[in-house]
């Protein structure tokens, strides 16, 4: 599995642009050879981030350590790091082999190693044969591969991907992911992804780190992420979710909609209110006898893999994804197994 | 109709004046006037007058150094000031399009003013930077768009992968704005080859341009060379703006 050995360290990170705080007090530690997903909406300091790693930005505060070395220092262009662009920033006045050779040209290496390592590279993001294309005549998708082609050469240890693929169709989308995963395996360097697609940095990461507001809100596995949201805040962002207001009485046990459930949560003070989280494919729609709790299907909506259903109890809204579609105006039972129930603090109304 | 009319006239009250002026460059007697037959009579003065051979050199000498440098002082600026704040910015650009705005003899005298306060001798040398001066603001203005216009990320990219900021801008940034900078340099050369009021405050020491000296011959009273060197310059201006097109068609094609 991965190797536990620090690369990049970030301590207390903190950036303001003319006032306003975008990153405050980042804390964070990059293994070598992992997949590490920054992931939040637009706006909560994600990309700066990675624009500090890549040299674009310097901290207002705090520090970067790469391999022990403090990172601010160094200026972009010696940084043994490379960057994906979101628009991918290919150079239009150079065809695609230059592009790819840009790096290399810099460094004076000769033509013969440059040309089979561009080579090289072009087969690795499976280009061949496109040496001579100018860079206007590529697809988004083709474009795509050559920035990250170029970025690749220089065989830096960590490879920095700024939304790289916001650009592309969902189905391209969905084999670029494959392929970059691949390609982090086969090159066994450091992935850092940037993304607001939670499915993306569930698809592809070691680790999600979820960002909000300039703070970490939770960093694990996407497993974790998914199924032990820290707060509302990832519940919401990383899938849909039910919030439910409830107490625990006692280690084990949970209580919301006027039950006491069986749970896997403990550690909690007697009696504290939490936020309950269920997720819409865990809970299941029974007869209205065998639920643990009962509701009103108000909407049903076809979703391709699954319907979407709305059940009221009392006058809140849960959100059941289910193979098998209700009627409406039905009365039905609802239930959900004590693995599947997630406790977290309580977050406030 | 009416349309083609309106042109019409248009067209010849822009060109006739251009149009008659090379007619009568090529006639035989001193005439403005009457034709009389077809002459190289105006030329072969013309290219006989030592004045008119000096100023034509340092004309010509005058634009080929304004251009080369006010083009390169230019670019950079253009460069730096896109990198400032935005509150910068705005600032640079109102200060670099007050010299266009501003009436050119005011520019003549002050300049004038300045060089005579560094107690500076008037010839080609003042002459030269002073037109240097008046063309970078035109090369500011020519190749900022197009910078704005580059993906913010370029420079970064070419960073990224190991260039430092100077190799980012020669070896990208500079290759990407070159239309620009190629308009910016052609509106330097032709403000710079019809410069008048600029260079008839700020020459010397027997040091004139075209315009002074066809300015000093109109006041001798008119004679026909002046025909015969006014239709050369249109023809080297025509020349230039004909090359520039040519190469901005095929680059637009390619």
């Amino acid at each position: 599995m991965l190797q536990k050995k620090p690369l990049i360290t970030i301590r207390n990170l903190t950036k303001e642009f003319d006032g306003e705080v975008v990153l405050k007090g980042i804390d964070l530690t990059i293994h070598q050879n992992e997949f590490v997903t920054l992931l939040g909406p637009s706006g909560c300091g994600k990309t700066t981030l990675l624009r500090i790693l890549g040299g674009f930005e310097q901290p207002s505060d705090g520090e970067v350590r790469f391999e022990g070395i403090d990172l601010t220092q160094i200026p972009a262009y010696k940084r043994e790091v490379n960057t994906v662009f979101q628009k991918y920033a290919l150079f239009p006045h150079l065809d695609v082999y230059e592009n790819i050779a840009f790096g290399l040209r810099l460094k004076k290496v000769p033509e013969a190693a440059i040309m089979e390592k561009v080579n090289r590279m072009l087969s690795l993001v499976k280009l061949d044969g496109f040496q001579k294309r100018s860079i206007t005549s590529l697809s988004g998708g083709q474009q795509q591969r050559i920035a990250i082609a170029r970025a690749l050469i220089n065989q830096p240890k960590v490879l920095l991907l700024d939304e790289p693929l916001g650009a592309l169709d969902l189905k391209l989308r969905q084999e670029m992911q494959y392929e970059l995963k691949e390609m982090q395996k086969e090159l066994g360097i450091t992935f850092i992804f940037v993304t607001h697609d939670q499915e993306e940095a569930l698809t592809m990461s070691d680790t999600i780190v979820v960002l909000n507001e300039g703070q970490i809100q939770q960093k694990g596995c996407p497993v974790d992420i998914y199924n032990e949201p820290n707060n509302r805040f990832v519940a919401n962002f990383i899938g849909e979710s039910n919030i439910v207001p409830g107490v625990m009485p006692m280690d084990l046990r949970v209580a919301f909609e006027g039950q006491t459930f069986h749970c896997v949560d403990r550690g909690f003070r007697q009696n504290e209110e939490v936020d309950v989280v269920i997720r819409p494919e865990d809970l299941q729609i029974v007869p209205e006898r065998e639920g643990a709790f009962t509701g009103v299907v108000d909407s049903v909506i076809f979703k391709g893999v699954h319907y979407e259903i709305l059940v009221m109890v009392g006058d809140r809204e849960y959100v059941v994804h289910a193979t098998k579609s209700a009627s409406i105006g039905s009365k039905v039972g609802l239930f959900v197994s004590p693995e599947d129930i997630h406790v977290m603090k309580w977050g406030g109304a | 109709m009416v349309k083609k009319l309106y042109l019409g006239l248009l067209f010849f009250f822009l060109y006739a004046p251009i149009i008659v002026l090379m007619v009568f460059s090529f006639n035989e007697s001193r005439s403005g006037t009457v034709w009389t037959g077809f002459s190289l009579t105006w030329y072969e003065e013309l290219f006989r007058d030592r004045r008119m051979q000096d100023a034509f050199r340092y004309t010509l000498l005058v634009a080929v150094i304004s251009t080369a440098v006010s083009t390169f002082i230019g670019t950079f600026t253009a460069i730096g000031i896109q990198k400032l704040r935005p509150k910068w910015q705005a600032f640079a650009l109102n200060v670099n399009y007050f010299p266009v705005i501003n009436p050119e003899i005011v520019t003549a005298i002050s300049l004038m003013m300045l060089y005579r306060s560094l107690r500076l001798d008037f010839g080609f040398a003042t002459m030269l930077m002073s037109h240097i001066m008046f063309s970078i603001p035109y090369v500011i203005l020519a190749v900022l768009p197009r910078l704005y216009a580059l993906d913010k990320n370029l420079a970064e990219a070419a960073q990224d992968l190991g260039a430092t900021p100077w190799q980012a801008i020669v070896k990208v940034i500079i290759p990407q704005i070159r239309p620009s900078i190629f308009t910016g340099a052609l509106m330097a050369f032709t403000m710079s080859l019809d410069d008048f009021v600029i260079s008839f405050f700020n020459s010397g020491g027997g040091v004139t341009n075209l315009s002074i000296e066809i300015y000093a011959m109109a006041r001798r009273g008119i004679r026909p060379t002046v025909n015969a060197l006014a239709t050369l310059m249109v023809a080297v201006i025509f020349t230039v703006v004909l090359i520039a097109n040519r190469i901005s068609i095929r680059k637009a094609k390619s």
